[in-house]
């Protein structure tokens, strides 16, 4: 599980995150949604230590992780896995290459060991005959999937995904929400998605946290956000003209 | 203020880059690669300069000592000396600071901006020195090597320029570059190109690493790269020279 407790951060004295205080759940997909600025890909990226917080707290199954120093928390990070917005795949590595990179780095693995580890995870999200090819040469969908088998090569235990399926056609992302869930459930695994995309909320939200104007506005899960009343957050669910004849304004299912 | 800023962040830099590697075989793996493309794939253009260096510092040199005072041998001492004690070490640094610095700072730079910097972070891995370290300790080994290659063939290219065009013979040539030969300008030259290697995959490093936002920043950072490792280049030049040789 992971705690953050009254997170603050600014950047050149304008807040961006106010007070952020939730949890996210052992083997769930635990979304944090909200409008482009809002400051989900900062809370996200202050969850892993990638910007430095202000003041707050951050604790991976109780241990502070804004404590720790360099060491402590590169000794963290390897639990960690995460899927970027553009992949971050490495352009100079082949998909092989990109995917056993933390076990070159971290395991004492045999050349065999290393490719049965990768082909399991290549498997794992259905992708065949790449091992390869470079990312140059991959489409945007694969790029994601080579991303998410590099994410838990290692058996993470928290699996990070900043905007999963940005970029990508409806049917390819909900076919990469559906691999995330997967992979979540079967390795029981913390899982938190930064997304706007409200298909992905439907589709695999197991808790939901509704960041507006940088504060936590709303939490439930996907079912609550039927029933909930709060303006904000129907705004920006139901902010299309189809999903509004799901749920009309103001009003609960 | 700002030079004391990032004077201070290089230098924190500095400190992560040499820190303890976490798999010293990945590490080497990485710097062996690192010596092939910023060392070997500099050969070429090196050579071609040293060639065109050494050519034309005869050729000034023979034309300004058009006195039949001076020895004609002095030809070559002066295009020896020039290229031992000057061109071989800092003018090949500047060529490198240009080719290999703005390579350095356009890879690091990409890397950050479509965070591939974040995602070694992410696996728990010392990106700035992954990244970092393999090019300096290569570009160190490397330079020595380039600086020397440089010296024989702005030599050969002055020879070869100066007696097609008339200005001096193979014999007097010879017998100018041999002339009070003093082996420690080899040696000052390439403390020179260490110092200088250094000071480009460092400066280059740093401003590719800490590169933030797109396609427009890269290409300032590689700028910014070449123009910062120039200028500390040409001022570590001066120390250098009145440390080792005064």
């Amino acid at each position: 599980m992971i705690e953050v407790n009254t997170l603050n951060k600014s950047f050149n004295c304008v807040w961006v995150l106010k007070d952020i205080t939730t949890r996210f759940s052992r083997g769930k997909a635990n979304l944090i949604i909200g409008r482009s600025g809002s400051g989900k890909s900062v809370l996200l990226k202050s969850i892993v230590g990638l910007l430095e917080i202000d003041s707050g707290e951050i604790l991976f199954e109780g241990q502070n992780f804004t404590r720790m120093n360099f060491a402590e928390r590169k000794k963290i990070r390897r639990k960690f896995g995460m899927l970027f917005q553009g992949g971050a795949l490495f352009d100079s590595l082949t998909v092989y290459e990109n995917i056993s990179f933390n076990l070159d780095f971290f395991t004492s693995m045999t050349k065999k060991e290393k490719q049965k580890r990768v082909k399991y995870c290549l498997e794992l999200v259905n992708l065949k005959n790449v091992t390869h090819l470079y990312p140059s040469e991959l489409s945007g969908g694969m790029k994601k999937r080579t991303a998410i088998a590099r994410a838990i090569v290692m058996n993470p235990s928290y699996l990070f995904c900043d905007e999963p399926n940005s970029g990508l056609d409806p049917e390819t992302a909900t076919i990469i929400d559906n691999l995330i869930k997967r992979i979540t459930l079967e390795l029981g695994i913390t899982t938190v998605i930064n997304t706007h995309d409200i298909n992905s909320v439907l589709e695999i939200g197991d808790n939901v946290l509704f960041i507006h104007e940088g504060q936590n506005w709303w939490e439930g899960t996907k079912e609550e956000i039927f029933t909930s009343g709060n303006e904000e957050l129907n705004d920006f669910v139901f902010a299309t003209e189809i999903i509004k004849r799901i749920k009309p304004p103001n009003t609960s299912i | 203020m700002t030079l004391f800023h990032h004077l201070g962040k290089y230098v924190l830099l500095l400190k992560k880059v040499f820190a303890k590697p976490e798999k010293a075989r990945v590490y080497y793996k990485q710097t062996i690669r690192e010596i092939e493309t910023l060392g070997i794939n500099s050969i070429g253009i090196i050579a071609m300069i040293s060639v065109f260096m050494g050519a034309v510092i005869t050729i000034q040199t023979a034309y300004n000592t058009e006195n039949p005072l001076l020895p004609t041998y002095l030809i070559g001492l002066a295009a020896r000396d020039s290229i031992l004690l000057e061109f071989s070490s800092t003018i090949v640094a500047l060529i490198l600071a240009g080719k290999v610095g703005s390579n350095i700072a356009s890879e690091l730079g990409t890397m950050s901006v479509t965070e591939q910097i974040d995602a070694l972070e992410i696996m728990g891995i010392n990106s700035a020195s992954y990244l970092i370290l393999p090019k300096i300790i290569a570009l160190m080994f490397f330079a020595p090597f380039l600086t020397l290659m440089s010296m024989i063939i702005g030599i050969f290219g002055g020879w070869a320029a100066g007696t097609s065009v008339g200005a001096v013979t193979t014999t007097y040539y010879i017998h100018g570059i041999q002339y009070e030969f003093i082996p420690y300008y080899v040696t000052y030259s390439l403390i020179k190109s260490v110092v200088f290697a250094f000071i480009i995959t460092t400066v280059s490093s740093y401003h590719g690493y800490f590169t933030k936002g797109g396609a427009l920043e890269v290409g300032r950072s590689s700028t910014k790269a070449v123009v910062h490792s120039s200028v500390v280049i040409l001022l570590f030049n001066l120390i250098l020279t009145q440390l080792l040789l005064s």
